[in-house]
């Protein structure tokens, strides 16, 4: 060889990229107008929590979890408790942070240098997707905090150990949700090559679950397993079963059943209860550990339904030619 | 290293699905030369560097850079590899320096060496001023010769440059190959750039490779290609005595057709000639007394060159 080649370990490509994408994002007027957005909406919940919590606070005394509370309930002026604004409004975060970050290297023409790097084809996408879930995890956790302050200070509740670990928990079931947004608009960037339609495409689908699915849901249970009126109880509760555990595909319910049970320890089951299996139940809370193995199975699902999109963008992408 | 071979590439070929985009290709570049690899838009040019860079994986055929096979290890040969793409680009948001930067650090550089070089090639490509304003607001010649300097971050020992010419206004242009020729000169870094247009790879190029239809159909000194092979025309403007004129070019030995495309009055003359004639085509055309008003070889023509070669390769084709 004419010039020694370098010793040196390779230096993980994908830190570097990572590194990168963060301090763009953070940069970036997208995420500056999504926090300011993100916030107000807290802001305006928890207001309204806050007020709405003194209406309830006599009947809850007593009950362990008041402060959590803050995030789950919601009153007047704003219809909307902390966390279905979550709900609601993180898939945009997902998809803001991800439905351009391949296709925008294609157009921009980086992409090529890029790969012409002395790093692993992968290293690109995966040092987006963790840039992606970090700039997500902060925004979450930083309004989080803000709700709690602002909780703490305006209520002069102050958290149980119990409540912190259940509302960190918690933020990791968000974050995940997130997550999923975050690989599914990764995949539209990876086979779309347009941001614009990678974007349209990532909006949609989420508009169609968040919207549609619920419709969609009842249609196919009404034909998998129908249960006219008149029906007996076995064929109603046969349909509802179908039912929710079609719903289940969905991330959105997936997440929704999750933050119930760990946002408020009084909940004991997320499938259809009948009444005979409440009689005589004794009303208590349940613990942390008890809560979370009820949703344990949302949590796998949440994980796995994020694999999947994740590991279909890269494979795509790797399969991809560099060249436009 | 006794195998002064820096690139190496035998029997390599890309299919996509029926089409064959690079055709048994064999290629050897040495160390420390220029190697121009000219061909029409479409010929495989792009495809070829891709597989060399080991950015796509050939459908047959070896290749060897620096003596290492860049489909099993991309990374020591994307090491020793500067790559200016085709229309290359850059993080608009980012400044020239700040895009070097990430390059520096993609590579692995030591921060404060990384630096002071990213200021001295900012500085050689003639973006000293420029270098911390948004690449956004660059010129496509100022991203080119920033791509020029971003492959040479990583201290390469071979330059891959693709167009490097394309889309720059002949100023730019004369800037580049300049910087082009300095590369090998100065640094003894050997490379590997693709045209479309003759003249510029003439103008920096040691040898030359022809490649069409993915096929490397002859390669050589560009002035070989051009003069070796039989008969090229040349083509006079004049004014005068026509007759004269005509008489004494026929007598010139090696002249074989004089005919006049535009018709009998026009001032246009094409000469059908072997190379080695030209001198004294244009001296006794000026001796004739007429008034020679420009002289060209249209053999020099890259449209002319590869119409030369096609003919060769369709009979080739036929005889096969």
């Amino acid at each position: 060889m004419a010039t020694p080649v370098e010793t040196r370990e390779p230096s993980r490509g994908w830190r570097v990229v990572a590194r990168k994408e963060l301090t763009d994002h953070l940069l970036s007027a997208r995420f500056m107008v999504l926090l300011v957005l993100l916030a107000l909406a807290a802001l305006g919940s928890v207001y309204a929590a806050a007020s709405g919590i003194r209406d309830v606070a006599p009947q809850a005394s007593g009950r362990s979890a008041l402060f959590l509370k803050l995030f789950t309930i919601s009153a007047d002026p704003i219809p909307l408790s902390f966390f279905v604004f979550v709900g609601f409004l993180a898939p945009i975060l997902g998809i803001a942070f991800g439905f351009d970050s391949v296709n925008g290297e294609r157009a921009q023409g980086t992409l090529p240098r890029l790969a012409a790097q002395p790093i692993h084809r992968d290293d690109v996408v995966n040092g987006k997707f963790v840039a992606g879930l970090s700039v997500i995890a902060l925004m979450l956790t930083t309004l989080v905090l803000i709700v709690a302050g602002v909780g703490i200070v305006r209520l002069g509740i102050i958290p149980t150990a119990a409540e912190i670990a259940r509302l960190l928990i918690w933020l990791i079931v968000a974050v995940l949700y997130v997550g999923f947004w975050l690989a599914f608009a990764t995949l539209c960037s990876v086979i779309l090559r347009r941001a614009s339609s990678s974007a349209l495409v990532a909006i949609a689908t989420w508009l169609v679950l968040a919207l549609f699915a619920a419709l969609l849901v009842q249609l196919l249970a009404g034909v998998l397993a129908p249960a006219p009126a008149g029906a007996d109880a076995q064929a109603v509760l046969h349909n509802a079963q179908v039912e929710q555990n079609l719903a289940r595909v969905s991330p959105i319910t997936l997440y929704e059943e999750a933050t119930n049970a760990l946002l408020d320890p009084e909940i004991r089951a997320v499938g259809i209860v009948t009444i005979q299996q409440l009689d005589r139940a004794v009303v208590s809370d349940l613990s942390l550990g008890q809560s979370v193995l009820l949703v344990w199975p949302q949590i796998v699902g949440l994980v796995a339904l994020t694999v999947v999109c994740f590991a279909a963008a890269y494979v795509t992408f790797m399969r991809q030619e560099i060249r436009a | 290293m006794a195998d002064p071979t820096t690139i190496s590439a035998k029997g390599l070929t890309k299919r996509y699905g029926d089409l064959t985009a690079v055709d048994h290709l064999d290629l050897e570049v040495q160390k420390g030369e220029v190697f121009g690899l000219l061909g029409p838009n479409g010929a495989g040019k792009t495809t070829t560097i891709l597989m060399l860079l080991g950015l796509s994986e050939p459908t047959e055929g070896t290749i060897r850079v620096v003596g290492l096979d860049p489909a099993k290890k991309p990374l020591d040969v994307k090491r020793l590899v500067g790559y200016l793409p085709d229309s290359v680009g850059f993080y608009d948001a980012l400044t020239g320096r700040q895009n070097l930067r990430y390059t520096a650090r993609l590579n692995g550089l030591d921060k404060g060496e990384s630096e002071k070089r990213i200021a001295v090639l900012l500085a050689e490509a003639g973006l000293g001023e420029a270098a911390d304003v948004p690449a956004g607001t660059y010129s496509r010649g100022m991203l080119q010769r920033l791509g020029l300097a971003d492959a040479l971050v990583k201290d390469p020992q071979i330059m891959i440059l693709d167009e490097p010419t394309m889309a720059i206004d002949p100023e730019g242009v004369n800037e580049i190959l300049r910087l082009i020729r300095s590369l090998a000169e100065e640094r003894g870094v050997t490379v590997l750039l693709s045209s479309h247009l003759l003249n510029q790879v003439q103008a920096v190029c040691d040898r030359v490779g022809i490649f069409v239809k993915g096929r490397l159909i002859a390669q050589g000194r560009p002035d070989q290609l051009v003069a070796d092979d039989g008969p090229v025309t040349v083509e006079l403007g004049a004014h005068g005595d026509f007759a004269t004129l005509e008489r004494v070019l026929r007598e010139v030995p090696g002249v074989i057709g004089v005919e006049r495309p535009n018709g009998r009055s026009s001032r246009l003359w094409h000469l059908t000639a072997r190379p080695d004639s030209v001198p004294a085509i244009v001296q006794n055309a000026t001796s004739s007394g007429v008034d020679i008003w420009h002289v060209r070889r249209l053999g020099t023509d890259l449209a002319d060159v590869y119409h030369h070669y096609f003919e060769q390769e369709s009979n080739y084709g036929n005889a096969r």
